[in-house]
């Protein structure tokens, strides 16, 4: 066993930091090249991608994935799964719709239930994963498709079908379509106000993980729990903070859907858990916790929007963006797991 | 030695006890613990070591007997109320977070904030800078994770943050097991500077070569129990090796082996 001296004088053996090494703390440089090569290819590739209109499609098609991967790179940070997340996008637009529609509530009001209904639901997710201690995989699948049940279910018996609509005629609509759905214009072309919500998810996320307490324990709580909690981090709060966080994420979404399209069907938003995730891990997140970042999720979520629509823009076949994806993602995973062996480097 | 509260323990435990259901882990141990003095808690494996930290940590409450933190008795329900009466925990995994740097580290639970409640990065990085360098430990880069450095630098790391944060009482768990040689100096060279501070030091091996060279008083513990309490000069590092090693039993075992073999 070699062993390095401890104090001083300092080893004579230990190079200075190279600044390979400094990169290793910046999880989303994977994420940012990758999202370079996409735009370069795509802008090469295909006239509309660089065009106003191909831009604002690209972004709003990002922009609410990229709002709930933000929520679940946290998520995954802190060492948890949310997979009832992309059905729960569904859930908050039907509790909205159903109450605006069928029963009169005012759009406002009817928001702010779902609100309420989704934050319960992260902490009851929350509160399962820390009491027993099972892993949030399981604890969370049970809840998808205990929503998936009740989304379907709940739907047929107030409306008889599986959509609920019309809620352009609710009240309140107009202020709250503004808010969550309406368009803005820059350079003559409109573009959606989710990308602002988008970039300000982003923002906060970044600023709360990197700059407060906070995101010090998520980091901590992801990492080694038992570890966080023998110097007093509060780890069950702040996981089940995490799950409603994911929660609320989904809400917002939710509703930007909702007042956008004024329908929503009852299965909707199945399967998008796994593009959050992706999004995430493209992102620069570990799947074990610990390590990974905002930014670099919201960039996980552009790569998707951009190759997603750049493959329609070339005219491909869109089987293709699955096998761009599992590329992408396989790729995601062989550099974060090189980035993390670096990091985690035990000299003795 | 002059002790600066005029005798009093710091910490003391008069027989103390502790049960997980049917099985006895602890009964019946006293000892105290002193301002600028180191009490090493010596013992195999199962011994009782670790139940007996874990009581004075708060991580599990006594069953029997009497804990005392300046002379009054107390029983907490959290390790935060034993670090908030001064009493902190290095154990044997460190409590640190590999992937986190080292500052985030040294500050994790307790980290400091500028007035608009963010999180005081640059007067955490340079606390943790001066914090170290007090300690005698001299590192590079604070922003490294605590996972790039070797494991005499990060149990360096930990007793330094818990001697930053105020502790009166050190308790340290087997700091030196998984060690080389040198390092285990350097280690024990941290907790004689640790104890010279005016700290008390609660120092747990099983290794009475590492204990003997900072220990001010020795407790034996045996499947649960006490074996003997020894104040330095009541003891040479023979003795405690010997009863250490199982004395009197070892002898037996010698005595039955000789009539095995006649």
């Amino acid at each position: 066993m070699t062993s390095t001296a401890v104090s001083d004088p300092p080893d004579e053996r230990v190079g200075p930091p190279r600044p390979l090494d400094r990169l290793v703390l910046r999880p989303e440089i994977g994420a940012l090249l990758g999202a370079l090569l996409v735009f370069a290819f795509f802008s090469v590739a295909t006239e509309r991608f660089l065009s106003t209109g191909g831009v604002a499609t690209w972004l709003d098609d990002a922009s609410t994935l990229g709002i709930m991967a933000v929520a679940v790179a946290l998520l995954m940070i802190g060492g948890e799964f949310d997979l009832s997340a992309g059905v729960m996008t569904a859930s908050t637009a039907l509790v909205t719709a159903i109450l605006a529609t069928r029963l009169g509530w005012n759009v406002w009001l009817a928001l702010l239930a779902s609100l309420a209904f989704a934050l319960a639901v992260g902490a009851l997710n929350g509160w399962l994963v820390t009491r027993t201690g099972l892993p949030s995989f399981i604890v969370t699948l049970g809840t998808f498709l205990a929503l998936q049940g009740l989304n379907l279910g709940i739907t047929r018996l107030v409306t008889g079908t599986v959509q609920v609509s019309g809620m352009r005629s609710a009240d309140g609509y107009s202020s709250a379509g503004f808010l969550f759905a309406s368009t803005f214009t820059l350079g003559g072309t409109a573009f959606y106000v989710s990308i602002l919500w988008w970039v300000l998810c982003t923002a906060v996320a970044a600023v709360v993980l990197l700059r407060t307490r906070f995101g010090n324990w998520i980091f901590a709580v992801g990492g080694s729990p038992l570890s966080s909690r023998a110097v007093g981090v509060p780890v069950t709060r702040t996981k089940v903070l995490l799950f409603m966080t994911t929660a609320g994420a989904a809400w917002l979404v939710g509703s930007i859907n909702i007042l956008r399209f004024t329908s929503v069907q009852a299965n909707q938003g199945i399967g998008l858990e796994f593009q959050f995730i992706i999004a995430a891990v493209i992102g620069g997140c570990l799947l074990t916790g610990g390590f990974g970042s905002a930014v670099g999720a919201a960039i996980g979520a552009l790569i998707f929007g951009m190759a997603r629509q750049g493959i329609v823009y070339a005219n491909w076949n869109s089987d293709w963006f699955q096998l761009f994806l599992g590329v992408m993602l396989l790729a995601a995973v062989l550099v974060n797991n090189a980035l993390r062996r670096r990091a985690e480097r035990v000299r003795r | 030695m002059n002790r600066p509260d005029g005798g009093r323990a710091l910490l003391e435990v008069r027989g103390i006890g502790k049960t997980y259901g049917s099985v006895i882990a602890l009964r019946d141990v006293t000892t105290a613990v002193h301002a600028g003095e180191v009490t090493c808690v010596l013992g195999d494996n199962g011994a009782g070591k670790s139940t007996l930290i874990k009581i004075l940590a708060g991580v599990h409450r006594h069953d029997s007997g009497e804990l005392l933190v300046d002379g009054s008795p107390v029983s907490f329900s959290s390790p935060r109320e034993a670090l908030d009466r001064g009493i902190a925990t290095v154990y044997q995994d460190l409590a640190v977070v590999p992937l986190m740097s080292v500052w985030r580290n040294f500050f994790l639970g307790s980290e400091p904030t500028t007035r608009l409640g963010f999180l005081d990065r640059r007067r955490a990085r340079d606390v943790t800078r001066t914090a170290l360098a007090e300690m005698g430990i001299d590192l590079r880069d604070v922003e490294q994770p605590v996972g790039t450095l070797s494991g005499g630098e990060r149990q360096c790391v930990a007793i330094a943050r818990a001697v930053h944060f105020g502790a009166r009482v050190l308790i340290l768990d087997e700091p030196t097991a998984a060690l080389g040689v040198k390092q285990a100096g350097v280690v024990l060279k941290h907790v004689a500077r640790a104890r010279d501070r005016g700290l008390g030091v609660v120092l747990i091996t099983h290794n009475p070569h590492h204990a003997y060279p900072v220990g001010d008083r020795f407790l034996l513990l045996k499947r649960g129990r006490a074996l003997g309490a020894h104040e330095k000069s009541e003891i040479g590092l023979e003795e405690l090796t010997r009863q250490m090693a199982g004395g009197a039993e070892l002898e037996a075992l010698a005595h039955e082996l000789r009539g095995v073999d006649r």
